[in-house]
């Protein structure tokens, strides 16, 4: 590869013909970049800002509280720290603590926050540091979580895995992960059509008001929309309210084209018809039209409409911009853009902004999500303060007031604990109310666990039938997984990051904003509306906010790559043009995605053979790339604004200005498991995506330390024969979930059909597809207020023989079951007593015999468990805490459901002995038939691939690659098979092991990676005969947790109206459910009792009728309503 | 170019084995002992204690097939079935360390064990082997290097199947030799351990068959193929040899001294037909396979030589041919 062009050279186009070599090893970069970043680094890296800057921050905005009833009196914050975790032990004892304790003890892994502060108590000013606020869940492997740089020797101590991940939460021992929340961008102009008119959409946000401001098409005027407002404002009262008085300056303000002129001219003429010229005048219309606050305060009963105009224009229309002493003329800018939008909109519908367009959203983190809940519940502390200050300093006290002793840290650690644990996000103050932003970590597999970490929930609602949302948006390359989404409601609404993504948090705008006046932006205060809008000027915003124009935008925008580039401010700063609107756009807001691009200049990629080399060597790493300007971050905007080539070839040296760093980091860590990809169909990978997170297999090092309410686990995981670089950048090879069977892709006998699979036995006997199912068994002992507390009782004895009862043989002589015993269908595990009463004290004096109840634990389930251990602990109300982990060896049997990586899952049809099973040349029995009939129709190829790769891997004794977009070539694997004289095609000849005959056909064999999925008939079988009913309708019980019936349902019941089969009708749907004879007085048709009916005081007409009891139900009801139904009683024989 | 002869053969073409024409296979054929007498004939190729290679020529596949099926899931052999479990501290599951323990090969002539009787809780002596395995992991006391392997740090940290020890039963000691009696590996791993770990077993093995279960299985595998047969249609020579030779497995075509492709030997081939890839030699060769000609393999698991697996085969399908006579006769 030349060295980079001289300008001569370049000029002359000299060397440009000759093709770009391939950088080896180019996607070496993508593990440098996780080693740095952690494939959950937004979460960590989110959460780590909120606690270290952010709650600063937050505090400092609410530093002072004061008291009305006390002038002299002040509370000051002067800090906040977020600690390390800990439990608190009694009052004011501590005790450091681990993830995985706290997830044993169901406890909350938790810091506490403190706060330094300076107060007034009595006349004497007090500085007190370190006093607890609150107590605020940590994210494992944060910057105050115990785990974070520790070694893996180290992890293992604390009784972590090395791979976990992180990211999430443990609140009163339940993993919580907060959701990735995808939202509209907040303080930027939205241009959209609503109901055939155009409109422009502002929502502001600033940490006081979240508003939602419109301009809006109105009978071809203009007009603002506010909810402050209980009317439209004509756009022209708008501005003369915020001292644009003359008509000239507002048209100017907009633009002075033909068509603007023409558009606006009725909007001034309203302004002149309803005789409004001054700002005094618009200020008092606009006052008028203010909502009444329902509880005015004692300020604002004072202030006048003409006040409450000013200041409503100041602080909530368009609350972002802000306004300092009443100068609204940046304000007046703003709105001027917003009406020139929606001008250039009507005319041109290109020009309507697209609402799906991914660089229109920002995506909410933990982070960010706590602080918004962390400074309500701080609000509200600060309230409740200054409430109790207010109430208790006009009291005369013996002792001084002392605010320190009224600080309960309760409110802001419950509220925290609480909004995480039930995922409820209610805050009154901006009226968000979000139901489901946290969900309990899967941790069915591993992928399971790292696919919900990437996971990104919509606000779009998911009932709504609109295909927009749902649909993949071009902008979305590179940055979310186009195959990793649900299928069914959430499809398209719930996304995962693909494997590169990394998603911003804020940073400081203030050197951004004196780096852009450097580089030539003039504020946009010192100019008229002429030059504004000359159209040799660009505006420039910054994170929505106007910073000025500039004439030079080109350069500016060079300067701000340049700078970025070297590294003089923040990476994840984006800048980028849009020449419709001739602005430039500077963005540093967090929530934005952006993934990492090799930088190319003048058609060659900055990053050389040699960068690769010294990275290979392990001189460089991610950073030092982009510290040295060899890759920078593009987010969605810019990423528009930029011409990338996916691999050299396409370079063309006039436009292209980046180079991808490997095209399989479009794909998200569960699409990534999947070999040969882009050979499948793209549903298959879709449906992978949903399989992979049932599949059973290695959850983690440390799995055998947990007890978890549920876990499988396969007893022989296997790395798959085929690998893809995602594999091993997750650690999935190291933390299978499969394993590599031999596949005969060939028709076997008739229990194959519909993608049934045929299992041989002796590979099952040789350990193939067995799991382990543990599931616990737990209960705490609570001591009551009444001086009384449960109790455990060791086995009862049989009154007659003296032997422990059947009921009680596992247990040991503490009343808890042993470890190692097999514990069969209702069979006691933990032999609990209760108190009767738990309130009522009991009469002092004499210890009175309580009798107890017995409120056993027992053991449910057809199949019996083994109990693999038993932990006794204590709780956070320090109550006896018992858990039992019961455990369960499955072999696979007929109906177990497996998949391969492919989206192709089916169940066991037939296990086949292995000497019916059929065999090629070299003794080979398959460990599973799969129908050949599974693949015209599903298409994928990729599984084929797989099997020829796998099985020339066998030969070689090496993994192959099947990563996407690249891999082993079938060529390469092909021929590696014909070297180990093996058919170039893959197929084999099969002898029938039933008549030892060759197979006619040359059978298709080799390892196809094949996952257990959690879907097990043992769970799933379920019959009866007689059983339980519900109380009320006396039908049998529904599902088979509560032994239900089989329903007959309506379509099965249409079916026997058809045929006419009313006896079989009857008997199904009355005698086999919920017959009953009832009394019927046929005088008055109404139901009798007893064979007495009430109404008419007699029995001589009640008869006995058979009727479903649903129906008996439903006329007792209707009666209860006043209305009577009555049965017309006849004799049918 | 050898003259196709009067052997049955099935034709590998390119896209199906097809039978000769009029061909309807073997089973139609009528059974003639005289026949049958002349032709069959057993040729052992290969032998040692674990593995032989012999071709059967001149048999039906089924009978072929029923000695494959007899010797994979109805020759007996001894396997641990019962483990009783004194103590297990190690991160192994009970279940799960049984399962390993059952599929251990054990080295024990089950022809002179007896099938121990349905229902039976106790073993006797004739139908039993009873095995101890107790190990505990300690720290290594002497270790003074400052070395972090585990084979430095800890004592017993792997269980070897060579650690199983028997513990004979009535007579057995004077029956069986000591070294008859055991696993047949002893660098079977069971499982891995740190100190405070332990495991104390009594293993009880008995006889079984592997349609039961694959550990009773004595043989690792044992399979058939059909002589391959190359025949050649026309002259192949110069590049096509080479070509033709690469198509095949090594030894299996020779050039002779014109540079003319010759058939050396086509028993080993691997029948890939991978000669079918190239379209100027895929027309001068004819691949079949001799039907009646099956070069058997048996993989012994190592309690019994694979040609006494094979005799117990012909056995058990004599005594079940035997069965089938007498129910026939007294029916």
């Amino acid at each position: 590869m030349g060295e980079l062009l001289n300008q001569k050279e370049w000029d002359s186009g000299k060397g440009l013909r000759e093709p770009i070599k391939c950088l080896e090893d180019k996607w070496k970069l993508v593990p440098s970049f996780l080693q740095v970043k952690g494939l959950v680094k937004q979460h960590i890296d989110s959460f780590n800002y909120f606690i270290n800057v952010e709650i600063k921050k937050i505090v400092q905005a609410n530093e002072k509280i004061f008291c009305d009833s006390d002038p002299l009196f002040y509370l000051k914050y002067l800090n906040a720290y977020v600690g390390t975790p800990d439990l608190e032990e009694g009052f004011n004892v501590t005790k450091a603590t681990t993830p995985h304790e706290c997830r044993l003890r169901d406890l909350t892994y938790s810091a506490p926050i403190t706060v330094d502060i300076e107060y007034i108590r009595g006349n004497q000013r007090v500085i007190k540091n370190k006093q607890l606020i609150g107590r605020m869940p940590l994210m494992l492997r944060s910057s105050n979580c115990v785990l974070t740089n520790k070694s893996d020797y180290e992890l293992s101590q604390l009784n972590e895995c090395p791979h976990d991940p992180g990211g999430y939460f443990i609140i009163r021992g339940q993993e919580k992960v907060i959701l990735i929340q995808e939202q509209l961008s907040r303080n930027r102009m939205i241009v959209d059509e609503f109901k055939g008119a155009i409109q422009c959409q502002v929502t502001s946000s600033t940490h006081e008001k979240k508003t939602r401001t419109n301009v809006i098409v109105k009978n071809g005027k203009y007009v603002l929309r506010h909810n402050a407002l209980s009317e439209d404002i004509p756009i022209a009262i708008a501005f003369k309210a915020m001292g644009i008085c003359s008509d000239q300056e507002i048209i100017q303000l907009i633009g002075t084209d033909d068509n603007t002129l023409k558009k606006m001219a009725p909007c001034i003429m309203d302004c002149h018809n309803l005789k409004i010229f001054t700002q005094q005048q618009a200020l008092s219309y606009i006052g008028q039209k203010c909502k009444t606050k329902r509880f005015p305060s004692n300020m604002s009963k004072m202030r006048t409409p003409i006040d409450e105009a000013r200041e409503l224009l100041a602080t909530t229309i368009l609350a972002h911009v802000t306004v300092e002493n009443f100068n609204f003329y940046v304000k007046a800018i703003y709105l001027a853009i917003m009406v020139k939008r929606v001008i250039e909109a009507e005319s041109n519908k290109s020009a309507i902004d697209d609402p799906d367009y991914y660089g229109n959203k920002r995506l909410e983190l933990a982070g960010s999500l706590l602080a918004l809940m962390f400074e309500d519940l701080f609000k509200r502390f600060n309230w409740e303060l200054k409430n109790i200050a207010e109430k208790i300093i006009p009291k005369v006290k013996a002792a001084p007031f002392d605010i320190v002793k009224h600080m309960r840290p309760d409110l802001i650690t419950n509220g925290l604990f609480t909004a995480i644990s039930t995922g409820n996000w209610t805050i009154k103050r901006f009226k968000m109310e979000r139901h489901g932003v946290t969900q309990v970590l899967s941790r069915l597999s591993y992928i399971s666990a790292l696919g919900m970490m990437t996971r990104v929930n919509s606000q779009f609602e998911k009932t709504r039938k609109v295909s927009g949302p749902r649909s993949l948006q071009p902008s979305q390359w590179g940055m979310l997984c186009p195959s990793d989404t649900p299928e069914g409601e959430g499809c398209g609404l719930v996304k995962n990051l693909a494997l590169m993504t990394h998603i911003t948090t804020e940073c400081s705008t203030e050197p951004i904003a004196r780096l852009a006046c450097n580089a030539g932006v003039e504020d946009v205060r010192l100019l008229g509306g002429e030059e504004i809008n000359n159209p040799a000027n660009y505006m420039v915003f910054l994170n929505g906010n106007i910073l000025g124009v500039t004439r030079h935008y080109k350069k500016l925008i060079k300067i701000f790559r340049m700078f970025r580039r070297r590294g003089l401010i923040s990476s994840f700063v984006s800048i980028y043009p849009n020449h419709n609107q001739r602005t430039v756009y500077i963005c540093s807001d967090g929530g934005r995605l952006c993934r990492p691009y090799i930088i190319v200049e003048r058609g060659f990629p900055l990053v050389k053979q040699h960068h690769i080399n010294e990275l290979n060597r392990g001189l460089k790493k991610f950073q030092d790339f982009l510290k040295d300007g060899l890759i920078e971050y593009l987010d969605v905007n810019e990423e528009n604004d930029s011409h990338i080539a996916t691999v050299e070839l396409e370079i063309d040296p006039y436009v292209t200005t980046h180079l991808e760093i490997e095209p399989f980091t479009i794909l998200g860590v569960c699409a990534g498991l999947v070999p040969y990809p882009h050979h499948n169909q793209s549903p298959r990978n879709t449906y992978q995506c949903a399989m992979g997170k049932q599949a059973m297999g290695t959850i983690g090092y440390n799995q055998k330390n947990r007890i978890d309410s549920l876990m499988y686990n396969l007893v022989y995981p296997q790395c798959p024969m085929v690998k893809t670089r995602t594999i091993e950048l997750t650690n999935f090879d190291k933390l299978p979930a499969g394993q590599n069977a031999t596949v005969a892709v060939m028709s076997y006998s008739g229990y194959d059909i519909e993608d049934a699979l045929i299992l041989n036995r002796a590979s099952i006997d040789r350990g193939y597809g067995r799991c382990l199912v543990y599931k616990n068994a737990k209960t705490t002992m609570k001591r009551y207020s009444n001086q009384t507390s449960d109790r455990i009782l060791g086995p009862s004895r049989d009154a007659n023989t003296g032997k422990i009862i059947k009921a009680h043989e596992i247990l040991d002589t503490d009343g808890i079951a042993a470890p190692g015993e097999m514990v069969e269908n209702r069979q006691v595990l933990i032999n609990k007593q209760m108190p009767p009463a738990t309130l009522n004290p009991i009469s002092q004096g004499q210890p009175q015999q309580i009798d107890y109840k017995d409120v056993p634990i027992t053991y449910k389930g057809p199949v019996e468990s083994y109990i693999e251990k038993v932990m006794v602990s204590s709780n956070s109300e320090d109550a006896f805490l018992i858990k039992i982990l019961l455990r369960q060896t499955r072999v696979p049997e007929i109906g177990d459901k497996f998949s391969s990586r492919h989206g192709q899952k089916g169940v066991t049809g037939l296990i086949v002995q292995q000497e019916d099973m059929p065999f090629n040349d070299k003794g080979i029995c398959p460990d599973m038939i799969m129908n050949p009939h599974g693949f015209p129709s599903r298409m994928t190829v990729g599984k084929t691939i797989e099997l020829l790769a796998g099985k020339a891997g066998l030969m070689e004794g090496k993994f192959h690659y099947g990563t996407a977009f690249g891999g082993s070539k079938v060529r390469d694997v092909c021929q590696e098979l014909e070297k180990h004289g093996y058919n170039y095609h893959g197929k084999d000849i099969f002898y029938s092991g039933v008549t030892g005959e060759p197979l006619e056909a040359y059978i298709y064999s080799g390892p196809v990676y094949y996952q257990k999925l959690k879907h097990m008939v043992q769970d799933k079988m379920h019959a009866r005969a007689r059983g339980p009913r519900a109380v009320l309708t006396r039908q049998p019980t529904e599902g088979r947790s509560r032994d239900g019936g089989l329903r007959l349902g309506e379509m099965e019941r249409d079916c026997l109206i058809g045929y006419g089969a009313s006896m079989l009708l009857m008997e199904r749907l009355m005698f086999a459910s919920d017959a009953f004879s009832a009394s019927i007085c046929g005088a008055c048709g109404r139901l009798a009792s007893r064979a007495w009916c009430h109404a008419c005081r007699s029995s001589g007409a009640v008869a006995a009728v058979e009727m479903p009891y649903a129906c008996k139900l439903l006329f007792q009801e209707l009666a209860s309503m006043n209305i009577v139904p009555r049965l017309t009683l006849k004799r049918y024989c | 170019m050898p003259k196709l002869d009067e052997n049955p053969r099935v034709f590998l073409e390119e896209f199906r084995v097809k039978n000769a024409a009029e061909d309807y296979g073997l089973a139609d054929d009528k059974w003639d002992f005289r026949k049958f007498k002349e032709r069959f004939r057993i040729v052992i190729v290969k032998m040692d204690n674990l593995e032989m290679e012999f071709d059967l020529i001149g048999i039906q596949p089924a009978f072929a097939n029923a000695f494959r099926r007899i010797m994979l899931s109805e020759v007996p052999s001894m396997a641990i079935e019962k483990v009783m479990i004194k103590n297990n501290t190690s991160i192994i599951q009970d279940e799960i360390l049984a399962h390993r323990l059952g599929l251990i090969p054990l080295k024990a002539d089950p022809r002179l064990f007896e099938y121990r009787p349905e229902g039976a809780t106790e073993g006797t002596e004739f139908d039993t082997l009873e095995f101890s395995l107790k190990v505990k992991c300690t720290l290594n006391k002497t270790q003074t290097k400052d070395s972090f392997r585990p084979e430095d740090l800890y004592e017993n940290h792997s269980v070897y199947s060579s650690q199983m020890k028997w513990l004979s039963i009535g007579n057995q000691g004077s029956v069986h030799k000591d070294n008859d009696v055991g696993p047949v590996h002893g660098d079977i791993l069971i499982s891995k351990m740190r100190p405070g770990h332990e495991l104390d077993l009594n293993l009880v093995a008995i006889k079984g068959i592997g349609r039961d279960h694959a550990k009773f299985s004595p043989v690792a595998t044992a399979t058939y193929r059909l002589l391959p047969e190359i025949t050649l249609t026309q002259e192949v020579n110069g590049g096509d040899a080479t070509l033709l030779q690469s198509c095949f497995s090594p030894g299996v075509i020779g050039i002779d001294s014109n540079g003319c492709a010759f058939v050396k030997d086509a028993r080993y081939d691997s029948c890939s037909r991978n000669v079918y890839r190239y379209d100027s030699i895929k027309n001068s060769v004819i691949l079949s396979r001799i039907r009646d000609h099956f070069i058997f393999n048996v993989e012994s698991v190592g309690a019994m030589a694979p040609h006494v697996i094979f005799t117990e085969s012909i056995k058990i399908l004599r005594d079940k041919c035997k069965t089938i006579l007498d129910e026939l006769s007294n029916f």
